[in-house]
């Protein structure tokens, strides 16, 4: 990480405020008007949108490998995901995956 | 009426909502330790990482923060990312108005800072309930629920941040934040439209993972989100 202390705490004041103003919006701001359809409808993927396109690098060149796919690191996602789908619960995803990892990684190792 | 029976309905929603928001923990406690072990790893303070889980109190977007300052990225994309995982949160707020939108502004800020997905998910739901909640009980449920989480949110970080120093590298802690998007995304894989702007989000990622950071995932993320609005669009004019 190559950020000065002030450049992160500047990112965690912008990041606290700026989270507080879209909590804050409607219910502070704007009151009762309606929304464009379209706006409600777009911001309804945001998470969908943002967190795969992060993670999907990650997963297949993890830098702890030096960006060489990772049979274990893979085997884990896979898992995860099927899992989150599966049973509609984060916390049983993470589990999943999780315990998955360490026990793809203790085997690909002792292989 | 006496004071107290104009605050006992209030008191009681409160622990109502406290009591509905205790099953929260469980999520609570790992992610919220696991930030606090990640944020450390990353190299940030004891203070910069209890800002985050202060300040900003958003797991996703303090995840993805870190994540992007892992990455080096400039500044504004950092902030980008973050936020853009918040922007869901406008829409609660915005389902949050016929209900508290009559309370005090203070009480409203107040909603506002601790509106979190479980706060307002389970506010919700009991609001719809019980159409005949007055505005004080809503915001005292709502209280109650945010007190279950909050919290424990902000000390488990600190726990998290003192554990992390004393874990070692064969840990694997780098792909701890990775399970957790991929946990948290999946289940909200409910329809063919959210399907589509996930994988636009990854196809287009990956096509410009060549670019400085946060370019490319800031182009994928709206590529998706428009493809999930079209997919939704056109799903519900064939149903029509």
């Amino acid at each position: 990480m190559s950020y000065s202390n002030a450049e992160i705490w500047l990112i965690i004041a912008l990041l606290g405020v700026g989270t507080f103003l879209i909590r804050f919006s409607f219910l502070g701001l704007i009151g009762d008007r309606p929304m464009p359809p379209i706006v409600l409808k777009l911001l309804r993927f945001t998470p969908v949108a943002v967190l795969p396109g992060m993670v999907a690098p990650l997963v297949l060149w993890p830098a702890a490998t030096g960006g060489v796919p990772d049979p274990a690191r893979l085997t884990a996602a896979i898992i995860t995901v099927a899992v989150g789908i599966w049973t509609r619960s984060a916390i049983w995803g993470i589990m999943a995956g999780i315990s998955t990892l360490y026990l793809a990684l203790w085997a690909f190792t002792a292989l | 009426m006496t004071s107290s029976t104009v605050k006992a309905p209030a008191k009681s929603a409160y622990w109502e909502g406290l009591r509905d928001g205790s099953p929260f923990i469980l999520m609570v406690v790992p992610f919220a330790t696991v930030f606090g072990v990640v944020a450390t790893d990353a190299g940030l303070s004891v203070a910069q990482a209890m800002g985050f889980s202060v300040l900003v109190i958003a797991g996703a977007s303090q995840f993805a923060a870190v994540q992007m300052m892992l990455e080096n990225a400039g500044i504004a994309f950092v902030l980008l990312a973050a936020l853009a995982v918040n922007l869901r949160m406008a829409m609660y707020s915005a389902a949050l108005v016929p209900y508290l939108g009559p309370a005090p502004l203070w009480k409203r800020a107040l909603v506002a800072y601790l509106n979190f997905d479980q706060s307002y998910i389970l506010s919700v739901t009991r609001y719809e309930a019980r159409p005949e909640m007055s505005v004080t009980d809503r915001a005292a449920y709502f209280f109650g629920v945010a007190s279950a989480i909050a919290p424990l949110w902000c000390a488990m970080t600190l726990v998290g941040i003192f554990a992390g120093s004393a874990i070692p590298e064969s840990w694997a802690l780098d792909f701890i934040v990775p399970i957790m998007f991929l946990a948290m995304v999946s289940p909200m894989l409910k329809s063919s439209a959210h399907v589509a702007a996930a994988a636009v989000s990854i196809i287009v990622a990956l096509a410009l993972v060549g670019l400085p950071s946060g370019i490319g995932l800031l182009i994928a993320a709206g590529a998706a989100m428009v493809t999930g609005a079209l997919v939704e669009t056109w799903i519900e004019r064939r149903k029509a």
